[in-house]
């Protein structure tokens, strides 16, 4: 099997790698509460986390179907609104309504398969653009079920027996399992038939189905599991900002979910979490120095620049790089 | 019936303008295959850039929408030079993400330089207005319908009987050729364009009065001008007026008769439906395969 | 194991490119489809392998109808084919290739990935030493780790050979396997289609080099516009007055 190149569905970098690098990440992010005290820097890597899992699931289209989506921000808007309006309104506790929403969630994924099923490229990305347009006005229209543009105030905490997990640093541990079982599925789906499926389907899809790949399940399939994925991430949004409102819907989300997949490597297993640190980090330290416009406007100078000079992303750079050195 | 033509009449001015989006795009995407999700930032411009050449230099307000006009056309000629032409190999995609990092851009940077509150553009036009009948319908609206027949037909000229579009046309029907012949490619792609953000910058123009400018307006605009290609068919100028005066009716019916909270969602729906219906995708292109 | 072709015929708008086909391949024979461009014939493996809808006629195969399936399901009957213009995975190593070619042949589903059951691995190595057969059996075990894109073009149509022998196929169908090849490249070519023979793979094979054509096949179906002008053994094609008519002024009548 091949060695990770960029795009491939390649061995686990741990067997190359050795384990020493994950295994460290894993301990840092353990004991991350111990060290960093500070609430400010703690909602820092759990919107870092949030935003990873956001990735990991464009990524899953994007760097390997090689399907760009425009309308994640629906499925996570979808996975907020299903998992606040369930704890809300019907009082299901939390950990009945996180897979409630994703399975929510996974059924929009499912419709946009069904709908896109013949459509590639630039035709995609337009119906999941205009799903999720049709989703956001319906958030701010359908007031008796969404309360409009008022939003969800009060979206309660999860409880773990005696526990809530209201305090940043449970809320970090939900958010790191969450981040870990995201990744976990997709290195299993990437290393896998499946995986290889999926990439198929970018590269040949002609001579995919000419080996007996049907190239509408799995695309279908890679479109239900990131919009599962995405609805996770908007279920932990929802319980941790405890307030959904139509602006889950903002297109700048999208953007920045985009900017996390393509400058952290889509189409690797590492870019989307690198690239989920890199934008969460980097407008916090900026924030005191530059305005969110200002950033907003880098982040589209950095995307023309990035397709131009570094298409590849940052994680499939430094992998070459070290490679080099190497040899 | 008196509010039906009223409707009708609202749809008409707005899907004039629709035409002019939707004209340009074709063009762009049509012919030049580049999904330009900047689109409706020229739209944006257009607006923004009549409000400031009014502010700014106090011109009349024609010149004002002309200058808005020249200064789509050429921000989308430097475009196309800077950006799409060294990437002109590349894949769609590729071209695809670049003119997403345009829209952020430049959405940003009209966000930064005019502030994010909606802002009002002064017209000469009196507020009366004027009656015919059943209808009514504001000297401003009427303005706007005239100038946009009047640039829909100058665009056909354009392209069916100027030495320019012939080329323009040449280009993309047959590129080898029409180098062979002489015709400067490069420039054709520039060119184009150049015209089809120009028309996006009209449109712009036009509306920006109508109702208010805000740095998210593009959009939308983006959005139903690629429903109003993909109605009309890639590449098909007739198609895409009448595209883009059936979605503004269609905008305008909805809104009037069903619910005015949907009205934006019309778009939406033609380009999930139109694109269900048509045999896009692999077996369409099994022609070709071997 | 035959496939049988009835009145097989496909238009496009008005133009028919197949007017009417039948022949029949028998198992463990290589059969060669010949005739000058435009005859149809990449048509032909097009609408029998369900990249295209025929206006009309029967396909059948083992019992089983083919005419309606997509080809991914034609793939899963067992029928396998290459395409005339070079069809790798061009990002994907030699390997990846022939692993994605392997598809058919593993049978992990969602959850058994996701859930990571041990017979996963299990497969997954069964599959990895599969692969590692087909790569030496057409002889590129020294390219396993590059990248298909950047092989020169006729180790690129054997990577081609590799995927498509991956899905494990009862009737592979070649489309021009010698196109653009080396006389060399050709010989390889040749004895491999050969070798597949002698596996009980039967062979169809659209092919424009009579040398090839007419030293390894048993049945040889002549094609022209849309019919079929003549069947029968290579010594009784290359007599055929009717096949050497058809041949005579087309460009390039390599008789």
């Amino acid at each position: 099997m091949s060695c990770g190149a960029p795009g491939t569905p390649g061995r686990p970098p741990s067997a190359h790698t050795g384990l020493a690098a994950p295994a460290t990440t894993i301990l840092l992010a353990l004991t991350l509460p111990l060290w960093l005290e500070s609430p400010y820097f703690l909602h820092v890597v759990i919107m870092a986390g949030i935003f990873g899992v956001l990735a990991l699931s464009l990524n899953l289209l994007l760097g390997y179907t090689g399907q760009l989506s425009l309308g994640h921000a629906a499925f996570f808007g979808i996975g907020a609104y299903a998992s606040a309006l369930l704890t809300l309104r019907l009082e299901w506790s939390f950990w009945l309504a996180l897979p409630g929403a994703v399975a929510l969630a996974a059924l929009a994924g499912w419709l946009i398969g069904r709908l896109a099923l013949k459509l590639r490229g630039a035709y995609f990305v337009l119906v999941t653009i205009s799903f999720a347009g049709v989703v956001a006005l319906v958030s701010v229209n359908w007031m008796e079920l969404t309360n409009g543009p008022l939003g969800l105030p009060g979206v309660p905490a999860p409880t773990l027996g005696p526990w809530s997990l209201r305090g940043k640093r449970a809320y970090y541990y939900l958010v790191f399992a969450a981040v870990l079982l995201a990744y976990l599925v997709c290195r299993r789906l990437v290393g896998s038939r499946i995986g290889r499926a999926f990439v198929a389907l970018r590269e040949n899809e002609a001579l995919a189905e000419s080996v007996g790949v049907n190239v509408t399940h799995y695309l279908v399939l890679a479109a239900v599991v990131s919009a599962a994925m995405a609805g996770l991430a908007g279920s932990l949004y929802a319980h941790y900002t405890r307030f959904v409102s139509p602006e889950v819907f903002l297109f700048s989300y999208t953007v920045t979910m985009v900017i996390m997949v393509v400058a952290g490597g889509k189409g690797t297993l590492a870019g989307p979490l690198v690239g989920a640190l890199m934008f969460t980090v980097l407008p916090e330290a900026l924030r005191a120095v530059v305005s969110w416009q200002w950033q907003m406007l880098a982040y589209g100078v950095l995307l023309v620049l990035l397709v131009v000079f570094l298409p590849r992303g940052v994680v499939p750079a430094i992998t070459a790089l070290r490679n080099r050195r190497a040899s | 019936m008196a509010e039906l033509l009223q409707h009708l009449v609202n749809g008409l001015v707005l899907g004039g303008t629709y035409a002019l989006l939707g004209i340009g795009l074709t063009l762009i995407f049509g012919l030049m295959n580049v999904v330009n999700f900047a689109h409706g930032e020229f739209y944006t411009l257009g607006a923004y850039a009549t409000s400031a050449a009014l502010g700014l230099a106090g011109a009349h307000f024609f010149v004002a929408v002309l200058a808005a006009i020249a200064c789509g056309t050429a921000l989308g000629a430097l475009c196309e030079w800077a950006l799409l032409r060294p990437l002109r190999a590349e894949s769609i995609d590729t071209t695809m993400l670049v003119m997403i990092g345009v829209w952020i851009a430049m959405q940003n940077g009209e966000l930064l330089i005019w502030g994010g509150v909606a802002k009002s553009i002064p017209h000469p036009f009196p507020t009366a207005p004027l009656v015919f009948g059943p209808v009514s319908i504001a000297p401003l609206r009427v303005f706007v319908l005239v100038l946009a027949a009047g640039l829909i037909v100058t665009a056909y000229l354009l392209i069916h009987t100027t030495r320019l579009g012939t080329a323009m046309r040449a280009t993309f029907q047959d590129r080898d050729t029409a180098a062979l012949m002489g015709v400067r490619i490069g420039r054709m792609h520039t060119a184009t364009f150049a015209f089809g953000s120009g028309l996006a910058a009209a449109a712009g123009a036009l509306l920006g009065p109508v109702f208010l400018a805000y740095p998210s307006m593009g959009d939308l605009a983006s959005l139903k001008a690629f429903s109003v290609v993909i109605l009309g068919g890639l590449g098909n100028l007739p198609g895409a007026t009448l595209g883009g005066l059936l979605l503004g009716v269609a905008e305008e019916f909805g809104a009037g008769y069903v619910s005015s909270g949907y009205r934006d969602a019309v778009g939406f729906v033609i380009i999930i439906v139109v694109l269900l219906l048509r045999p896009a995708g692999l077996f369409a292109k099994s022609e070709r395969i071997g | 194991m035959t496939l049988t072709i009835r009145d097989l015929a496909v238009s496009f708008g008005g133009v028919a490119a197949l007017a009417g086909v039948s022949f029949d391949v028998h198992p463990g024979t290589i059969t060669s489809v010949i005739g000058p461009n435009g005859a149809g014939k990449t048509t032909a493996f097009n609408a029998i392998t369900g990249y295209l809808s025929p206006t009309r006629g029967r396909i059948e195969y083992d019992g089983g109808l083919l005419t309606g399936l997509r080809p991914s399901a034609v793939a899963a009957r067992g029928i396998v084919r290459t395409f005339q213009r070079t069809s790798v995975f061009p990002a994907l190593t030699v390997a990846d290739n022939v692993m994605t070619g392997l598809h058919l042949r593993g049978a992990a589903g969602f959850l058994d990935v996701v859930l990571g059951r041990r017979r996963l691995a299990a497969e997954e190595s069964r599959l990895s030493r599969d692969a590692d057969g087909i790569i030496d059996f057409v002889g590129l075990g020294h390219r396993r780790a590059e990248r298909a894109s950047e092989l020169p073009y006729g180790e690129q149509r054997l990577v081609e050979l590799a995927v498509a022998l991956g899905a494990r196929p009862r009737l592979l169908l070649l489309d021009e396997p010698g196109a653009g090849m080396t006389t060399a490249e050709k010989a390889t070519v040749t004895d491999l289609i050969c070798r597949i023979r002698d596996q009980r793979t039967t062979v169809l094979l659209v092919e424009h080099d009579m040398r090839m054509v007419m030293s390894i096949s048993d049945t040889v179906i002549v094609l022209n516009h849309g019919r079929v002008i003549a069947e029968g053994t290579p010594a009784t094609i290359q007599t055929h007055p009717d096949v050497i008519r058809a041949y005579l002024g087309s460009v390039d009548g390599r008789v």
